[in-house]
């Protein structure tokens, strides 16, 4: 190359370089695209509908598959609402002679609920090779040959992409796919408890998946050709859901992707030999009928959505709760969705480069690592505010108790902690007050939490408000909040369960018991003495056992453990989700269910059956107020806290409201692109000087030895 | 020649064998088929059978070395050892417990390894060979105990704290660099500059005092007392006898190290989001993929052997008097 076209280049690159911030790790031609930048922390693990279970992996499946229903955006508490539907539907009671029953029949009669879903008409998959047709109209590439594969490893390298119109079919299809033990979907066993002829139907695909494979088809089994009682096609637009018994909350599961359809042709298309060992597989290339589609899935640095051309466009919600409008969240009212055209989520494992390029102005919005949160958040009076500095960059801040609970479980079949009786019951009282869930709150969460009084999170169904939601055996109410019963409290009921002073009268020390958790390591280890030091209050004296997720569960399952630190993050917003952790049809050692302190009282298995099938109503809460009440008397959990979820947003981002349930939210954001470029040239100058200080001291290091030398050079011998 | 390096070969197999059987009794039988479909499958709603079932579509419910239920070979064949382990020394490295194909993940990841390692060695050896030459040619002065001094400073911090450090001050304070990520093509040189300059400040402090201990030993040496009797300056006798000669120590310290650049830094690739081996070896650990682990385990010691062996031949290109027999 010519020196006159180096120099051209230099200045090329010079001018580009004044353009753009140095640190921006994006292509300076994007600094006013209509883009929304996110990260993500670990590598989603699933993106096919039916395995998918994690919420990172719906941050971005959430905006591609569409479920027949959805979260209602703005109001609350949440709603269903229909997504690709024509209405939420209203399901049909049948008795064991397959009569009809009426809507408010009791759940013993009702053998059978029949759910019919009428899908919208003109609703179309995103362009996608597995649809692609020739002229003739075959399929183009249902039969490639190893020749075609070549070096293909993306779906891009198929040139042709094809779409056709959604149908009931595909929605019963991933129904059908749930069972196939091929796919291996988390929610199957929990679906054969419900959807009728599911757990036979998975038996015969696993024979019929067997004989597939034997025969050399690729492993292809086609579900079209074996049909079952418990999900079935209507007509073009309309299937039908059969369920065991009652079980409303199973119109909440079809507000998940778990429910997305899935055209055949795409489940043919990577059945085909030599596409999974070329990593082309439906967990990593989705196809839907959402707002979004993958266009580049490199989870080892980024995964990119872009606008669905093929989106059958989709309006901002008109209306919300009372104070959305003043804060601006109804300015979009009516107007078509999805508003960015581009999401760029960039993998960031590290939480210090995280924040660093969110307070760049390089993503949106953002978490608050633990590390920095004083420089985000400060607590006054009126409760948790930004910092000066964020307040200065127009950051916002939202917060949300999360639908989910984190606790420490008594293993109700321990003989020293467990049990009906008064004695232990009192055990676990004093224990429970002792407890400073509060400071614990506080000094391990950022008070980022709040404490719980039941099993349900507040702003749920079945949570009350006010003096009416505190749990009486561990806080009282004074001055219009709950306040923790004193310790003198609990170590007179200690003593009245046999141990006063923390003795235990058998021995004649002090009583030992055993923490079970699976937290180890450096970091948990003053969370581990917090907890020591909590149980010492009483004179009662705590061995932690930490161990592994595997050896944790284990113990769990056979009831090993006597008390246990564990959560639950709640699958949708119903009361039921939270109060069946408790019920003795799911203890964990009998049944292997989800109740891990296997507690089991009659009562309250009692009311737990009649409330779980009833509709929200007076009655309903009635009911879960009952049981609330026998759980908080029995105590089988130091009930623990309910996570806040805090979210910071730039002040060019639009539409922000925590919506815990959807994960399909994207197509609500607004950025406004101009004002972010402003604001990261503003806030990215680079500074120039240090370099010209490092130039200075290493000049200044080396001229005194080069003089040196040169001295040296000159000195004669003698 | 030809006849060590085929005997050197044959040496490293019982080596990886051994290192095959270690790893394979560390993944299946302290850690057990049973486990990993646990982890695989988190927490909610898991049943024996989804546990079941998992290990069957992962091919983990075979017996670990003999199969009495196959019918010939597949006795042998039909085995998680087979299966899992033995097909590694072809470097079939199957597919990972999410269903990936591993040796394309490899493929495709030794690219972003190599484009931080290798501009962190070489310009690294540049500049830590210049400055202990300085440092040899002011030996015993006060720039010698200024260096010193500051090289242990420098190897007494944590490459964690200049990776903070840096990203803080140069990505953050100063803005000169993205703090993180990871570009290709012409896009690269300003992602990888932060990670490489942190890199080299970070290794400089023990690659001086490593190379100043050579070159002083070969300072001290008759030939280098005859080249300063015959009047060469102080810079010819540096650069073309000691640096001359030193190179064995120093040629054979970087070569043992090039196979290992494939696999990347786990804390460097981690904290920069460089897509390579280094941080497929972290996500694999922290999503408990164990075909990966597995997978990278036995690739680390083939490299390693390898750079052995490189090391032993690299000799003899720069030593004539060494022959291996």
């Amino acid at each position: 190359m010519r020196p006159s076209k180096i120099i051209a280049v230099l200045i090329l690159a010079a001018s580009d370089v004044g353009a753009a911030p140095w640190n921006n790790p994006y292509p300076a031609a994007d600094a006013t695209a209509n883009v929304y930048y996110d990260s993500f922390e670990e590598r989603p693990k699933h993106l096919d509908p039916a395995r998918s279970y994690a919420e990172n992996e719906g941050q971005i499946i959430g905006q591609i598959y569409e479920p027949p229903l959805q979260y209602h955006y703005l109001r609350r508490p949440y709603e269903l609402v229909p997504l690709t539907v024509r209405e939420v539907p209203t399901p049909v009671y049948l008795d064991a002679d397959g009569r009809e029953l009426p809507a408010d029949a009791p759940a013993d009669r009702v053998a059978r609920s029949v759910y019919r879903f009428r899908l919208k008409a003109g609703i179309r998959f995103q362009p996608h090779p597995a649809l692609a047709r020739d002229a003739r109209g075959g399929f183009l590439y249902h039969a490639l040959a190893s020749a075609d594969l070549g070096a293909m490893h993306a779906l891009s390298d198929l040139p042709v992409g094809g779409t056709r119109e959604l149908v009931a079919a595909d929605y019963v299809y991933e129904i059908k796919r749930l069972a196939d033990p091929a796919v291996a979907s988390p929610i199957a066993g929990l679906m054969f408890e419900h959807i009728v002829g599911l757990r036979e139907y998975a038996e015969r695909l696993r024979r019929l998946g067997a004989e597939a494979r034997a025969s050399g088809n690729g492993g292809f089994l086609d579900l079209r050709e074996h049909d079952f009682e418990g999900a079935r096609v209507i007509d073009r637009y309309t299937w039908e859901v059969t369920i065991i018994g009652k079980y409303p909350q199973f119109l909440y599961w079809q507000a998940m992707t778990f429910f997305a359809p899935m055209p055949w042709e795409a489940d043919r298309f990577h059945a085909q030999s030599g596409l999974t060992e070329r990593n082309i597989t439906l967990d990593w290339f989705p196809i839907g009928t959402g707002p979004y589609m993958l266009t580049e899935n490199n989870p080892n640095r980024r995964m990119v959505l872009v606008r669905n051309p093929n989106f059958r466009g989709e309006r901002y919600p008109a209306d919300g709760e009372m104070e959305d409008g003043p804060a601006g969240l109804l300015a979009d009212a009516g107007k078509p969705m999805p508003f960015v055209d581009r999401a760029v989520y960039s993998l960031e494992t590290e939480s210090i480069p995280r924040w660093s390029k969110f307070l760049q102005g390089y993503y949106d919005i953002s978490g608050i690592p633990s590390d920095s949160f004083d420089q985000a958040v400060q607590y006054t009076t009126t409760g948790a505010t930004l910092t000066e500095e964020m307040q200065r960059r127009g950051i916002g801040l939202l917060t949300a108790v999360s639908a989910s609970t984190s606790y420490v479980g008594f293993n109700m079949l321990d003989p020293v902690v467990g049990g009906d009786g008064e004695r232990a019951r009192k055990l676990r009282r004093a224990i429970a007050i002792a407890v400073d869930t509060e400071e614990y709150i506080s000094i391990f969460r950022n008070a980022r939490g709040v404490a719980s009084q039941g099993p349900i999170p507040p702003g749920l169904f079945g949570a009350r408000d006010g003096e009416a939601s505190i749990n009486p055996y561990v806080y009282t109410w004074a001055n219009g909040q709950p306040l923790r019963r004193t310790l003198e409290e609990a170590r007179r009921l200690l003593a009245e369960a046999g141990y006063p002073g923390g003795r235990d009268p058998a021995s004649g020390r002090a009583l030992v018991l055993y923490f079970d958790t699976s937290a180890s390591g450096p970091d948990s280890r003053s969370m581990l003495d917090w907890w020591r030091k909590q149980f010492d209050k009483l004179g009662i004296q705590l061995v932690v056992r930490d161990s592994d997720f595997n050896r944790f569960q284990d113990k769990l399952a056979r009831g090993n453990a006597q008390l246990f630190q564990i959560g639950w993050n709640a699958d949708y917003p119903d009361p039921e989700n939270f109060l069946f952790l408790l019920a003795g049809s799911q203890a964990k050692v009998r049944y292997g269910g989800e109740n891990a302190a296997n507690y089991s009282n009659p009562e309250f298995d009692r009311l737990f059956e009649q409330m779980r099938n009833m509709d929200n109503s007076p009655e309903r809460q009635r009911i879960i107020d009952g049981m609330v009440e026998i759980a908080r008397r029995d105590g089988p959990w130091l009930w623990g806290f309910h996570p806040i979820g805090y979210t910071l947003m730039h002040s060019w981002y639009a539409n922000a409201k925590p919506n815990l349930m959807a994960r399909n939210t994207l197509k609500y954001v607004r950025v406004d692109p101009g004002l972010r470029a402003e604001r990261r040239k503003q806030w990215n100058a680079p500074i120039w000087q240090p370099l010209a200080w490092f130039a200075v001291i290493l000049a200044a290091g080396l001229l005194p030895a080069i003089l040196a030398y040169r001295r040296r050079l000159r000195a004669t011998a003698l | 020649m030809t006849a060590y390096i085929i005997r050197r070969c044959l040496y490293a197999v019982p080596i990886l064998i051994g290192v095959n059987l270690v790893t394979f009794w560390l993944f299946f039988f302290v850690n057990t088929p049973d486990d990993m479909a646990r982890l695989a499958l988190g927490a909610k709603h898991v049943t024996p059978e989804m546990v079941t079932s998992w290990k069957q579509q992962h091919g983990y419910d075979r017996p670990p070395f003999f199969n009495a239920t196959a019918r010939g070979t597949g006795k042998l064949t039909e085995t998680l050892f087979y299966r899992k382990s033995l097909r590694l020394f072809v470097l079939d490295f199957g597919s990972s417990d999410g269903g990936r194909d591993i040796g394309h993940d490899v493929g495709q990841r030794m690219g972003p390894s190599l484009a931080i390692a290798v501009p962190t060695l070489l310009i690294a050896l540049v500049v830590e060979v210049g400055i202990a030459l300085l440092i040899v040619m002011f030996r015993a002065s006060y720039i010698d105990l200024f260096a010193l001094v500051t090289c242990i400073v420098l190897m007494s911090i944590s490459l964690l704290f200049y990776v903070i450090g840096g990203q803080y001050l140069i990505g953050k304070v100063w803005r000169l660099a993205p703090i993180s990520g990871f570009g290709y093509g012409v896009d690269a040189w300003r992602f990888a500059a932060l990670p490489v300059f942190i890199g080299i400040i970070g290794g400089m402090g023990a690659g001086v005092r490593v190379y100043r201990a050579y070159f002083l030993e070969e300072e001290g040496r008759d030939f280098v007392r005859t080249a300063r009797a015959k009047g060469l300056t102080d810079g010819a006798v540096l650069f073309r006898h000691v640096l001359g000669n030193a190179m064995i120590p120093v040629l054979t310290g970087l070569v043992v190290v090039l196979p290992s650049l494939f696999l990347g830094s786990l804390i460097m690739e981690s904290f920069f989001g460089v897509p390579g081996l280094g941080s497929y070896t972290i996500e694999a650990i922290q999503n408990q993929d164990f075909a990966i682990v597995r997978a990278m385990v036995f690739l680390g010691s083939v490299l390693y052997v390898l750079g052995l062996l490189l090391t032993d031949i690299s000799y003899t290109l720069v030593d004539p008097r060494v022959r291996l027999g």
